[in-house]
């Protein structure tokens, strides 16, 4: 319990404190002469757009993105999985299997040629959410879920002579709410948190997302100001604990929905 | 209805696997005027005949195996015990609850920033701190990160930090699945708590168990950020993963053959591993 709670606490205290304060042996866990000081510096540059990129930028790169793949991502995935759960067509299912097998194959092993595939667009926002968007896993969440729909769901709709796009948005769609929460919550936590893709993608800060920007002075300073890092740290989870702790209910029942899978 | 979603993974996914086959097997000079040439399996070759790239690579193959080997049971283990533990209702078990699983909404570079300062080297480092007072004393400051024989276990207990509440969930939601008629049966026999575990709960976890084993190593064989964040694959190559050595060939290296190389392979180490893990699903459940 103290384990798992204490680097939470560290960073929430570190935040607040000098970094001569936090990195001072077992002192450092005991909260001694606050100061808003490091918050303070981060606020001066929220606005001003400097060489080094400015806080508002990276998280307005990180919200764009997200969205993009949030978004984007619950209609082409939820659209492919129906059509994989519902419509009858030839080649099914290989594409069903195709989906299974890029499941399996984690982003980190095609990352390498993705990028020289899409070095052409390196430094734009697009970039950094169009690998995401459209998500073999995410589409095989919605076909389970689809599949085990009950059908006489969708027969009245098919009775009035309703075709497969409106019955989707018309039936489907109200009834699918757990299933759109999952996804939106699991790709939400995945690209708020990715690294390494736009590590490759973008050199120039005013495309940085906020991992990249935080990531830098992780990787940069050899007498590392603890007290900055940590607050930017404590903004950077910020909107992800409000809507865990929000949703929480929800984020569990979503990473329990992949035991599903197995 | 599909082409979209389809479409996309076939362009982001299924297009760079191969594409990744094609540039693993050909030298382009990117910005010259030296035209592609094929260049067969050199790549390949290079990876367990060259004298020097050889020891990176297969260190790197061995630091993922010595991750995995660790970070799997280690955590199955550790996240099937919390969940057993949190599988109650209660306000503070639900405290519990959210924060064993509060980690996995940190971002890895998040981990690898606190986890920096608590892993500083010298005796005003917390970890050092903590071994030194309760060891009264007896227990000489260590550089972490900069050790070869304790940096890859500090990357590996960071790691687990972060996981354990993914799985835990996982293994909850199995809890779940558990009929509480099998725990009463077992009850009437006179079972004790050991024995509960020993022949309800454990094998009613059976399918879970595998499948978090699988997520688990999958994880292990992909492991990256911390790694480029916190030690560059140093001291001597001690933390160095077949992932990260991809990426520094491919990027900053520029060396493009031998990155999509490493990614090929790490590919066919996934897909084997999860063909095998598969397999073995099938035979318990028949």
């Amino acid at each position: 319990m103290v384990l798992f709670l204490f680097p939470v606490y560290y960073l929430i205290l570190g935040s607040f404190e000098t970094p001569a304060q936090t990195l001072n042996g077992l002192q450092g866990a005991v909260p001694s002469s606050l100061t808003m000081q490091n918050y303070h510096t981060l606020s001066q540059t929220f606005f001003s757009a400097q060489i080094t990129g400015s806080l508002k930028g990276f998280y307005t790169v990180s919200t764009l993105v997200s969205l993009l793949v949030v978004v984007g991502g619950l209609i082409v995935n939820s659209l492919a999985g129906y059509g994989l759960a519902r419509l009858k067509f030839k080649g099914r299912r290989l594409l069903l299997l195709l989906v299974i097998v890029l499941v399996i194959i984690p982003f980190e092993a095609i990352a390498v040629p993705l990028y020289y595939m899409l070095s052409g667009l390196r430094n734009t926002l697009i970039v950094q959410a169009l690998p995401f968007i459209g998500s073999a896993f995410s589409i095989y969440l919605f076909y389970t879920f689809f599949l085990n729909l009950p059908p006489q769901l969708e027969e009245a709709a098919r009775i009035d002579g309703a075709g497969p796009w409106r019955t989707f948005l018309q039936i489907i769609l109200p009834n699918a709410k757990p299933a759109f929460a999952s996804v939106a919550i699991l790709s939400f936590i995945q690209i708020w948190s990715s690294y390494l893709w736009p590590l490759m993608m973008t050199s120039q800060p005013n495309v940085y997302p906020l991992s990249i920007a935080i990531g830098n002075l992780v990787k940069q300073q050899s007498t590392p100001n603890y007290g900055e890092m940590f607050a930017f740290g404590v903004l950077l989870v910020v909107p992800m604990a409000i809507f865990f702790i929000v949703f929480q209910r929800w984020f569990i029942r979503s990473v329990a929905s992949l035991a599903v899978k197995g | 209805m599909l082409i979209p979603g389809i479409g996309l993974i076939i362009a982001f996914m299924l297009v760079p696997f191969f594409y990744s086959l094609w540039l693993s097997t050909h030298v382009e000079i990117v910005g010259s005027s030296i035209p592609v040439r094929s260049v067969g399996l050199e790549f390949y070759r290079h990876l367990f005949d060259d004298p020097i790239f050889r020891g990176v690579f297969l260190k790197s193959l061995q630091n993922n195996a010595i991750f995995a080997l660790i970070v799997v049971p280690l955590q199955t283990g550790l996240a099937m015990f919390l969940a057993i533990l949190v599988n109650r209702s209660g306000a503070f078990v639900k405290f519990c609850r959210t924060t064993f699983f509060l980690p996995v909404v940190f971002p890895m570079v998040l981990t690898s920033l606190i986890w920096k300062a608590i892993l500083a080297p010298g005796p005003d480092g917390m970890l050092n701190a903590i071994l030194h007072a309760v060891t009264f004393g007896h227990f000489t400051p260590q550089y972490w990160l900069g050790n070869v024989h304790l940096a890859l276990p500090s990357i590996i207990l960071l790691s687990i930090w972060q996981g354990t509440g993914f799985q835990m969930v996982i293994f909850l939601a199995g809890l779940q699945g558990i009929p509480s008629s099998h725990y009463e049966a077992a009850l009437i026999d006179g079972a004790n708590r050991w024995q509960l575990f020993r022949d309800v709960t454990f094998p009613g976890l059976r399918n879970t168990t595998i499948f978090v084993v699988m997520v688990t190593t999958i994880f292990s064989l992909r492991v990256f950020d911390q790694i480029y964040l916190l030690t560059q694959g140093g001291p001597l190559n001690s933390t160095s993963s077949v992932m990260y050595l991809a990426v520094s060939q491919a990027y900053e290296a520029n060396n493009v053959g031998q990155g999509a190389a490493i990614s090929v392979v790490l590919c066919f180490i996934i897909l084997l591993m999860s063909l095998i893990q598969r397999q073995v699903l099938k035979e318990r459940v028949d």
